[in-house]
């Protein structure tokens, strides 16, 4: 079995010695540099660039500015496309603005010889703008009389949906119903990667070459064609090895730019790389969600109703839009069941930067929500926080009728037993209550719900390539990246069992070129291990039939009485070894009679999808004075199927739980309210965790194999961030009984609630 | 890539002020962690640079004959950490300075960078000004030396006058004798940050240890310069150690300290904050003084 397996994955040497080959390593060193000249207001209209300066510096090629740019819209999100037009997502993008719609926004370009040159030139423009009113917050935008952003969208709203079930109105009459009613507010954060988005780009044979730092290479491949208005297999798009993206290059970011700007100059090399200033201010974020929770219960804790309103901070352009709230919204009906439930969620334009896809897709906003007002039904009816999750969270045979998910398995008792009894949470819960002194202590508990790919939402897609060399060892190609997850190694495993050969004769090309990789859309969600693993079995499975009905020509055995095994030809009824998969893969390719080049292709579509749950417990010690937070101990426990290479899967959740520590304590991109500009778009002052905010990082599966998939295997890159922001939240409580309602809680909220409680 | 003009490399302090008169323009560079950046984000942009990084006479610890500690300017933050004289006399500015940043920037950023640089929340600054540390200049004049508070003018100026580079920073036999001191750096992350607020606190006890003898309280980022808590020092020099002394002083220094508005921190949190670091500094002074409260 390789499946199961902690095998060290083949990238790390090259990754820990320097030698594996990003973006910016494979650009050609004369390569002209682009820059942008981004706006320094945040609402307006470019009336004029002056380049006559600019022009004079030595180094400079071209200049262009948003009134050279193409009128053509295009879309950025990295969903698969749609046939149908309602369900495309919405162009409304240029490669340059006139219409400048947040601080930062892109008015012209610079290229030149040198970054120097470049950066000068960019400083010698003089913009003139005719300012606009702004607005910043989603509420406040929907006001009648809010500046508009975009015509199409009155009022500001994108989209707004709603989930109905039963009849709220009706169900709140029941005399005796407990009314609990909170507001909880999340912030906007940024990924963080390590390698900022970068790539670059040139002409040749006619068509658009872009290298790229991207998780999704087909995706915007696509959105680069529409940008530039060519036929889409005009454009060639490459992905070498990336340094992170966690959802902000589950996006087109500056390829459509930098495809267009080597048009510009005869199809020269451009090179276009984010300084991490940009990768802040001009790339994506994770959405500032607000929810407002409003839950009618009986004494004993029974939910008879729940309204949940929430608003979702688009920012100023579409890219993913609805999507990410709506995926929040479609948890609240599920985690909690309840027969009367109203939920309205709207995303609104603001004249912040543009909100797009991060690691958790919406999931971390419900559930700071969910999971804070569920405790907060806890302390004001006084139950028993596990006691009430047990009973009132979604139960094994749930089933949704839209996604056809059905919990197969008693995913919440099972990690909350785990997590329960690691942190020892029912005694230290008792003990906590009621301290005095300046150092409190606190234990407290999250769960998480997580779906693990898109259908039926979207198109559910992979495509598997297996190449065999003479030595019988194979080539693996998919449309699924890696993304420094470890994909490549969990996908390795899988094609060496289904195929029957050693892990090391699975050579995973890493690099995605849509010239010649399968199409499949990418990493995103937390479908890797899932979709691409169906098209990986399914290809392998037919790979190997294959191969035993050319291993009969030389065995003279039907191929149903043989298999693969450890790269042999097995004669399955006596276990005999006929041949090596190596001689048999040398023995046809050199064939003069009946010559073969032994190969197998294979696009699978995914109709089905999988429900990934799991719960956090964290300890933390408040230093009530100092109004600091201090996570002792914290544990991450999942139901996330079959576990392909448990090292691999324990690193992705730490790295989780290290982003949700980030999310509950510390990072919050602030926007000036007099101007909109970032003010805290560097490393500095956007304060993101490091090794000494984090405790040891625990984390235990519990491995209920998923019955849909073809390794057992379910969601688990985005799920570990989810449930940790609550449970820090809920552990704050049980150490001071302050409640909070808002992230990060860092020590400017901390210091309000505690002097509002008298604790200071 | 980085957008620089000139840069002269000196290779004696005679030479660096020669330089420094030859071309007021340009900037001084040391280790390079602060000049880079403001290179970088444009605010430097192509200026020309004297860079005084071989000067290797400015590096070093060692002790006058009368006990004077001497820090050459150019001394690594690392190199102080480590020092056997820094550990043994002032170790509190060893561990001061070892919150800076991470490794990296410890490694290449120096404490004459540090203070020249004239900002509030320099690490380094509140702890030597709670050591009375003094400041050596050598310009066309030769030396200047003056008490670190004269030296800062007001928010990232110094008194650096043309022609003139900091030398080293000594610290008296009386400054340090006898005393013992601790720092709270207040971050909103544990590494690789800049002080919202910090506080140093040094105390001399008597050798009873029952009476406060001396002490100082210096302040970080509490005004646009780091600054001491005089009156409150005046307040409690002489006073017995009882248990209710470190809370009167942490209320005491509101009086001292004046932070503002940011949308780093606001005014009243940064005085809470003030006050409670005070309070948590002296008592651990008092602790490692060997006294009991």
């Amino acid at each position: 079995m390789v499946v199961g397996k902690s095998i060290i994955r083949p990238d790390s040497l090259d990754k820990a010695a320097g030698r594996t080959k990003y973006t910016d390593d494979l650009c050609d060193r004369n390569a002209l540099v682009a820059k942008i000249c981004h706006s320094t207001v945040t609402h307006a209209l470019v009336k004029s660039i002056d380049t006559s300066e600019a022009e004079k510096i030595p180094g400079v090629v071209k200049i262009l500015t948003c009134f050279d740019a193409p009128e053509r819209t295009f879309p950025t999100a990295g969903h698969p496309w749609s046939t149908e037009p309602e369900h495309q997502d919405i162009s409304d993008r240029h490669v340059l603005e006139k219409h400048v719609r947040y601080y930062g926004d892109d008015v012209a370009a610079v290229i030149a010889e040198t970054e120097v040159a470049a950066v000068q030139a960019v400083r010698a423009l003089k913009v003139e703008y005719e300012e606009l009113p702004f607005v910043l917050d989603p509420q406040e935008a929907m006001k009648e009389g809010a500046p508009l952003l975009h015509e199409e969208f009155p009022g500001n709203v994108l989209k707004h949906t709603e989930i109905h079930k039963g009849n709220v109105e009706e169900a709140i009459k029941e005399p005796g119903l407990i009314c609990v009613d909170g507001w909880y507010e999340t912030p906007t954060v940024q990924h963080c990667h390590i390698e900022n988005a970068t790539c670059f780009a040139w002409e040749e044979g006619g068509r658009v070459h872009v290298t790229s730092s991207t998780q999704i290479p087909h995706i915007t491949r696509r959105c680069i064609a529409q940008a530039l208005g060519v036929p889409w297999g005009q454009v060639r798009l490459v992905k070498p090895y990336i340094g992170g993206g966690f959802g902000n290059k589950q996006d087109a970011l500056y390829e459509p730019l930098c495809a267009w700007l080597t048009t510009q100059v005869g199809g020269r090399l451009v090179r276009l790389e984010c300084q991490r200033e940009e990768t802040f201010a001009n790339c994506r974020v994770r959405h500032a969600i607000r929810y407002h929770i409003t839950s009618w219960l009986r004494p004993d804790g029974t939910l008879v109703a729940r309204k949940a309103d929430c608003w979702s901070n688009q920012g100023a352009y579409a890219s993913h839009g609805h999507s990410i709230c709506a995926k929040g919204m479609g948890s609240i009906p599920q985690l909690y069941p309840c027969e009367n439930i109203d939920v309205r969620g709207w995303t609104v334009f603001t004249n912040i930067q543009v909100g797009g896809a991060m690691r958790g897709y919406g999931m971390p906003q419900a559930v700071f929500a969910m999971e804070s007002h569920t405790e907060d039904i806890v302390q004001r009816l006084g139950l028993d926080p596990l006691a009430y999750r047990r009973a009132h969270l979604m139960q094994k045979g749930y089933f949704d009728p839209f996604s056809k998910n059905e919990l197969y398995a008693d995913s919440f008792n099972q990690t909350l037993d785990v997590g329960s009894e690691y942190i020892d949470f029912e005694r230290k819960y008792k003990e906590y209550q009621h301290q005095t002194g300046d150092i409190r202590r606190g234990v407290g508990v999250a769960v998480l719900w997580y779906n693990t790919a898109v259908w039926p939402i979207s198109l559910e897609t992979s495509a598997c390539r297996m190449v065999m060399n003479q030595d019988g060892s194979i080539q693996l190609q998919v449309g699924e990246t890696e993304i420094g997850q470890g994909a490549d190694t969990a996908f390795a495993q899988m094609a060496a069992e289904t195929l029957g050969i050693p892990f090391e004769m699975v050579h995973v090309v890493s690099c995605q070129d849509t010239d010649v990789t399968p199409y499949g859309t990418g990493a995103y969600a937390s479908r890797q291990t899932y979709a691409a693993g169906m098209a990986i079995r399914g290809c392998a499975e037919e790979f190997k039939r294959h191969i035993l009905e050319v291993a009969y020509r030389y065995t003279r055995m039907q191929p149903y009485l043989m298999d693969i095994q450890d790269a042999k030809i097995i004669r399955t009824t006596d276990g005999r070894v006929l041949m090596g998969l190596g001689e048999l893969a040398t023995t046809v390719l050199y064939d003069l009679d009946h010559n073969e080049h032994l190969t197998m292709e294979k696009s699978t579509q995914i109709k089905t999808n999988a429900y990934s749950f799991g719960c956090c417990f964290a300890e933390v010690e408040v230093d009530i004075p100092m109004c600091q937070v201090k996570v002792l101990d914290i544990i991450n426990v999942h139901d996330a199927g079959r576990i392909v290479n448990p090292a691999l899967a324990r690193a992705q959740v730490q790295g989780g739980m290290s982003m949700g520590i980030g999310y509950a304590l510390a990072e919050k991109m602030l926007y000036d309210p007099k101007t909109g500009r970032l003010l805290n778009g560097n490393l500095l002052d956007y304060k993101l965790s490091t090794f000494m905010d984090h405790p040891n990082l625990e984390v235990r599966f519990v491995e209920n194999s998923e019955p849909t998939s073809a390794y057992g295997t379910k969601a688990l890159g985005e799920p570990p961030v989810v449930p940790v922001a609550p449970a820090i939240r809920n552990a704050i409580l049980n150490a001071t009984g302050v409640a909070c309602h808002e992230i990060p809680m860092r020590p400017h909220l901390l210091y309000q609630e505690f002097t509002r409680k008298g604790l200071i | 890539m980085y957008d620089i003009g000139t840069v002269y490399e000196p290779k004696t302090v005679e030479e660096a002020v020669r330089m420094r008169c030859e071309h007021p323009q340009a900037v001084i560079i040391a280790g390079g962690s602060d000049v880079l950046i403001k290179i970088r984000e444009g605010k430097l942009a192509g200026a020309d640079l004297i860079s005084i990084f071989g000067l290797d006479e400015l590096r070093g610890v060692h002790m006058e004959e009368d006990g004077t500690l001497v820090i050459g300017s150019l001394t690594s933050f690392a190199h102080i950490t480590a020092d056997p004289l820094i550990r043994e006399h002032i170790g509190v500015l060893g561990e001061a300075v070892d919150m800076v940043g991470g490794p990296q920037i410890r490694a290449i950023g120096t404490i004459g960078g540090n203070t020249c640089n004239g900002v509030t929340s320099a690490d380094s600054a509140s702890t030597l000004f709670a050591w009375d540390a003094i400041i050596e200049l050598t310009g066309p004049e030769g030396i200047r030396r003056m008490p670190i508070r004269d030296f800062y003018l007001s928010a990232g100026k110094v008194d650096l006058r043309e022609g003139e580079l900091q030398t080293s920073i000594r610290i008296p036999r009386k400054a340090w004798e006898g005393y013992k001191g601790f720092y709270i750096k207040y971050g909103m992350r544990r590494a690789m940050e800049i002080a919202t607020t910090g506080c140093s606190v040094n105390v001399k006890l008597s050798e009873d240890k029952k009476t406060l003898e001396d002490l100082r309280i210096a302040f970080g980022v509490a005004g646009p310069v780091p600054r001491r808590a005089e009156s409150t020092e005046n307040t409690f020099r002489g006073q017995a150690l009882t248990a209710s002394l470190p809370g009167e002083i942490g209320k005491a220094v509101l009086a001292d300290v004046q932070p503002r508005d940011s949308w780093r921190a606001s005014k009243d949190l940064r005085l809470h904050l003030c006050s409670t670091m005070a309070e948590r500094a002296f008592r651990e002074a008092v602790s490692r003084s060997g006294g009991e409260l």
